[in-house]
């Protein structure tokens, strides 16, 4: 599960996942059916209107063994909220197809800790680098300090402490228009921590988190990078980018089928 | 008296003008902060914290279950103790028992106990109009009375007030309440208390009648719990010869041993003490001791339709602790007042709205919606009320009461047009490829450039003025994930 925001805006991130999964032995598809995890409607309160929308995610995504996605909120949204949405729909068959794929759906980092039990991806990124931990990947699905294992894990790169990092930097999906000041104020508050870090990029599982401590950040020009935790880990030193190189590299591919 | 609530913006509003308030904001950070880190000093200490949670959980979800069977048990334990029992559905029944009691002992005053049930039914506004004076005698509450203020924290009402502050509103009110402050007062903490003691000491010896409400109500022995920390409440508690407690009916518990966990819940998770310094228990009247003459209001206003609504009643739960007030990152930016009721923060958010009902007014509707769902507040909820989860739930009640509305909310209809384009991947390819011609043109005239190359959106004007005001916004890509695993076919050619 690539998610809408990655597909639209960050592309980059889903290449980077394609990449690092492929060099860990993963056989990844992309199901072109997918679109969304329906998060955006059902956490502005338009429960009915996600209803073609889990329809679409739960077609899109069965029968693989894992549903891969590089965010915690989206995988969040199909692990906690996919059932309200079925049982708003009042759809025994929904439900029970929301039943199979939730549990299969992976935040990257638990998928590349848990499952494929790995903490060093092999990646090099020689940077100063502060860490956010998203809200929902740290309260809703408690992925821990997998993220930071990896990071640590990564040859060249310099890990600086972010303070109070486990505050909500105020994206928070429709909050961030709808409660516009007191989410820039969030926002704000955010960016100054990241800077006292004095780190030249700040990483996170989320996008769209990114996207908003990036936004602020960029408006205070204050020259410090938001990157997703995938295209950190997808970064070698061949490849220093990290982005999909044109074949995939030459591992054993795994029997099972892997999702993005 | 003291200021209302009513007529108040929506959130949105009131945060824009809180947030410009750079004194408050301050006050806010350092304050949450502060019992923020001690609260999670002292949770840290206890062993099985999580299990206890889990059992206060349980306690009240109990209760609230056999709510009916338990309140009517109180009930009898108080009658058989002596003590007077009222229901009261609503506000205005609850304040007319209260003001005929005042009103039967021929007084002009009485004296309170810091009580949230109180301040929700806007008592002393209509004690007031009966020409009768309630004093609060709860420091903070003193505070925020005589500044003719609102309270903005369910635990510490004036926590958007520092002590220069307080100084000028004791100097200037005191005289006319009572007790004048002392001329020479200094902005010093203990010589504030020292003049609130004072002040408050000859209403104490005065009064002879109290108002309370309660913190818990044990049904098997007909016991009122009051917890404090200054031992003003107990003054009023014991000192005057009638007393009135206001109490909602999700406080009954019930029995004595349910009360165990709860004290060992409650003060950690709010004032982040380890045991709370002023507890104190009556049931109904003790013949020579306290007060001879001992009523209860059973307070409804609300309550039972919260209790049926079978996701949100997990709120009822609610032991008034303000864990979640102090680590929410909303409540420490915008303060109490903006939230527009006594009950701010995240259980605000969900308390109003379950207790008021959605679709009623604009203010209520916004509360849900003043949250950014980070969940911190769920994490230290002392009785593991999934505030989110709540929340969530009462946007969709928001949402639901507009759609029979003929001229759809623009947000509905981009709602709509965003989960139409959703729910067919070849019209999320056709919006996407749209967005990459956007994003050649924003490529184009944007004012910045992101770093790593990235060319972004200044300030836009339109719908994107919410999210650019203050962010610049990365222009959309030429080509969307999607387009690129179509052309290189996964990503190998």
């Amino acid at each position: 599960m690539v998610t809408c925001v990655n597909d639209a805006m960050f592309p980059e991130t889903g290449k980077a996942v394609v990449t690092l999964l492929r060099r860990l032995g993963v056989d990844v598809d992309f199901p072109t059916d997918q679109t969304c995890c329906a998060q955006p409607m059902v956490n502005t309160g338009y429960l009915d209107e996600a209803v073609p929308v889990v329809r679409t995610f739960v077609d899109a995504f069965a029968g693989y063994d894992a549903i891969v996605t590089p965010s915690g909120s989206c995988a969040g949204s199909a692990r906690h909220q996919h059932s309200i949405v079925a049982r708003r729909a009042g759809d025994p068959a929904l439900a029970a197809a929301v039943e199979r794929t939730a549990p299969k759906v992976y935040e990257l980092s638990e998928f590349l800790v848990d499952v494929l039990g790995v903490s060093d991806v092999g990646a090099y990124f020689p940077h100063k680098v502060t860490y956010h931990p998203t809200c929902h990947s740290l309260r809703m699905l408690g992925v821990g300090d997998r993220p930071r294992r990896l990071l640590e894990n990564v040859r060249g790169l310099r890990l600086a402490e972010l303070p109070a990092a486990e505050e909500c930097c105020g994206f928070g999906g429709t909050f961030a228009v709808k409660n516009a000041d007191t989410s820039v104020a969030m926002g704000s508050d955010k960016a100054r921590h990241v800077r006292e870090t004095g780190a030249e990029v700040v990483v996170a599982g989320d996008n769209s988190c990114l996207m908003h401590i990036g936004g602020v950040l960029s408006r205070q020009r204050a020259g410090v990078r938001v990157m997703h935790l995938a295209e950190i880990l997808a970064a070698t030193e061949d490849s220093p980018t990290g982005h999909a190189p044109a074949t995939s590299p030459a591992t054993t591919p795994t029997t099972s089928r892997e999702q993005l | 008296m003291s200021g209302t609530f009513v007529g108040m913006p929506a959130f949105p509003e009131a945060a824009r003008a809180a947030l410009a308030d750079t004194q408050l904001r301050h006050n806010l950070a350092h304050a949450t902060t502060t019992i923020r880190n001690k609260r999670a000093r002292v949770v840290g200490e206890v062993e099985g914290w999580e299990d206890l949670r889990l059992t206060g959980a349980a306690i009240k979800e109990n209760a609230l279950r056999d709510l009916e069977r338990n309140l009517l048990a109180l009930e009898a334990s108080l009658q058989a103790n002596g003590a007077t029992v009222h229901w009261a559905n609503d506000a205005a029944e609850a304040n007319a028992i209260v003001a005929r009691i005042a009103r039967s002992h021929d007084v002009d005053e009485v004296v309170k106990v810091k009580s949230m049930a109180t301040a929700e039914i806007g008592l002393n506004e209509a004690l007031e109009a009966e020409g009768i004076a309630a004093w609060e005698t709860d420091l903070a509450e003193l505070i925020v009375q005589l500044g003719e203020d609102l309270p903005s924290h369910i635990l510490v009402p004036a926590i958007h007030r520092n002590r220069a502050e307080i100084r000028e509103i004791f100097l200037r009110r005191m005289a006319g309440a009572g007790r004048p402050a002392p001329e020479a007062l200094t902005d010093e903490p203990a010589e504030l208390a020292a003049a609130a003691r004072l002040h408050l000491r000859e209403k104490f010896l005065r009064a002879k009648v109290a108002v309370s409400g309660a913190n818990f109500a044990v049904a098997e022995t007909g016991t009122l719990v009051v917890v404090e920390s200054e031992g003003n409440g107990r003054m009023c508690l014991t000192l005057p010869e009638v007393l009135v407690s206001v109490v909602g009916i999700e406080k009954v518990l019930a029995s004595w041993q349910d009360l165990d966990t709860m004290m060992r819940l409650l003060p950690r998770s709010s004032t982040g003490e380890r045991m709370n310094p002023y507890t104190s228990t009556w049931s109904g009247v003790t013949p020579g001791d306290g007060p001879q003459e001992v009523h209860v209001v059973l307070l409804d206003n609300g309550r039972t339709r919260a209790l049926a609504d079978e996701v949100g009643r997990q709120a009822l739960r609610c032991i008034r602790c303000s864990a979640c007030l102090n680590v929410c990152p909303v409540y420490e930016r915008v303060g109490g007042h903006a939230y527009g009721s006594v009950y701010p923060g995240p259980i605000g958010a969900i308390l109003n709205p379950l207790m008021k009902g959605t679709g009623v007014d604009e203010q209520t509707d916004s509360l849900p919606y003043a949250s950014s769902l980070c969940g911190a507040c769920f994490e230290v909820c002392p009785v593991r009320i999934d505030i989110p989860e709540v929340l969530v739930h009462l946007r969709g009640k928001v949402v639901d009461g507009h759609r029979g509305d003929t001229v759809p909310k623009a947000e509905a209809v981009a709602m709509r047009a965003t989960a139409w384009a959703f729910s067919d991947s070849r019209r999320l390819a056709l919006a996407e490829r749209a967005s990459g011609l956007a994003g050649r043109v924003l490529g184009r005239v944007g004012r910045a450039t992101l770093p790593g190359g990235r060319a972004a959106a200044g300030r836009i004007p339109g719908p994107g003025a919410g999210w650019t005001g203050a962010r610049d916004l990365p222009a959309p890509p030429r080509e969307s994930f999607r387009g690129w695993w179509q052309r290189t076919k996964g990503g190998r050619s």
